[in-house]
């Protein structure tokens, strides 16, 4: 079997990212991806970018709950737990 | 992904004998940090966000009566999303959204997209180096990357993406839920929430590198 044949190319790498940070490659295909970084500057490069955006949109933030909302939903939690248990065989 | 068996975690276990003991402030807990997002989940599948609401008011009871059921064989994040994706996915069919956001994922992801220009590789026939770069990436100026603007220039290519790749991205890089949870959620299968994610994230490194370098022609 010759993995050499089949060297990654950078079009290629850079399409596969994603699935290289959730480890998500066959070994042989991280095995030539890892490869590739060894001997590809601009590469190591654009997968530092794309890790650094991610970090960059993990900054950005979330709306929270509006308090009416929530309140809301905790009557309906407590409602139910001030009700019997439904019999077993009960739809739901 | 590994095939071993789901493990329960601490605070998972801890919510749920909480929940089923009736305590307000576990589900509180879970209500501030879920909420917002199946919010923005149920508006895919549903037409208008009045709709949304009823149908994550509606997950938040099925959660609270179904409880007991719960059996820790996923986290109980991924639990609520799968109730949230059933109810959703049901009530925007009876409702008939034009086409159902799963459909429309798996469209998306199925279309051919370059992660970057195809102009900066060299050709296929290159004597030298074949789609190696031909203008590669150049280095970013990492001081700015958290800076204020930087994150606006962030906003404005998420809000540019299509939805599918928008709702991908916001909840595994901007929540920094797993893509379990991200498949339940959103019924897609993991190689096209991978695909998906992977576009978004492509998009916002290049809106990132036009910043950067200040090609802002092309950015307005």
């Amino acid at each position: 079997m010759s993995v050499l044949i089949d060297d990654i190319t950078c079009r290629e790498l850079v399409e596969l990212v994603t699935d290289y940070l959730d480890g998500a490659l066959s070994p042989a295909d991280r095995e030539r991806f890892e490869a590739h970084l060894q001997i590809c500057d601009a590469c190591v490069m654009y997968v530092d970018q794309l890790r650094s955006t991610v970090t960059a949109v993990g900054t950005l933030s979330e709306e929270t709950l509006e308090p009416a909302a929530r309140d809301e939903l905790l009557r309906a939690f407590r409602d139910w737990h001030h009700k019997p248990p439904k019999p077993p065989n009960a739809p739901d | 992904m590994n095939g071993e068996p789901f493990q329960q975690t601490a605070d998972d276990a801890a919510l749920v004998a909480a929940l089923r003991a009736g305590d307000e402030q576990a589900f509180v807990t879970l209500v501030d940090r879920y909420n917002a997002s199946m919010l923005r989940i149920a508006r895919l599948y549903v037409r208008t966000p009045a709709l949304a609401e009823e149908v994550v008011q509606e997950t938040w009871l099925a959660v609270i009566q179904g409880i007991d059921r719960f059996e820790g064989r996923s986290s109980l994040k991924t639990w609520i999303m799968r109730i949230l994706a059933n109810r959703a996915r049901t009530r925007g069919a009876r409702e008939g959204r034009t086409v159902p956001f799963s459909a429309l994922a798996t469209a998306d992801a199925a279309i051919g997209e370059a992660s970057v220009e195809p102009e900066r590789f060299r050709a296929r026939d290159d004597g030298e180096w074949p789609y190696h770069w031909a203008a590669p990436p150049r280095d970013w100026p990492e001081e700015r990357l958290l800076a204020g603007e930087t994150l606006q220039v962030i906003g404005g290519a998420l809000d540019e993406l299509p939805e599918s790749q928008r709702a991908v991205i916001r909840l595994r890089d901007v929540e920094g839920w797993d893509a379990e949870e991200v498949c339940e959620a959103l019924q897609i299968s993991a190689g096209n929430q991978r695909v998906l994610l992977h576009r978004a994230r492509a998009k916002v490194r290049a809106a990132l590198e036009r910043y950067f370098m200040g090609d802002m022609a092309t950015a307005a």
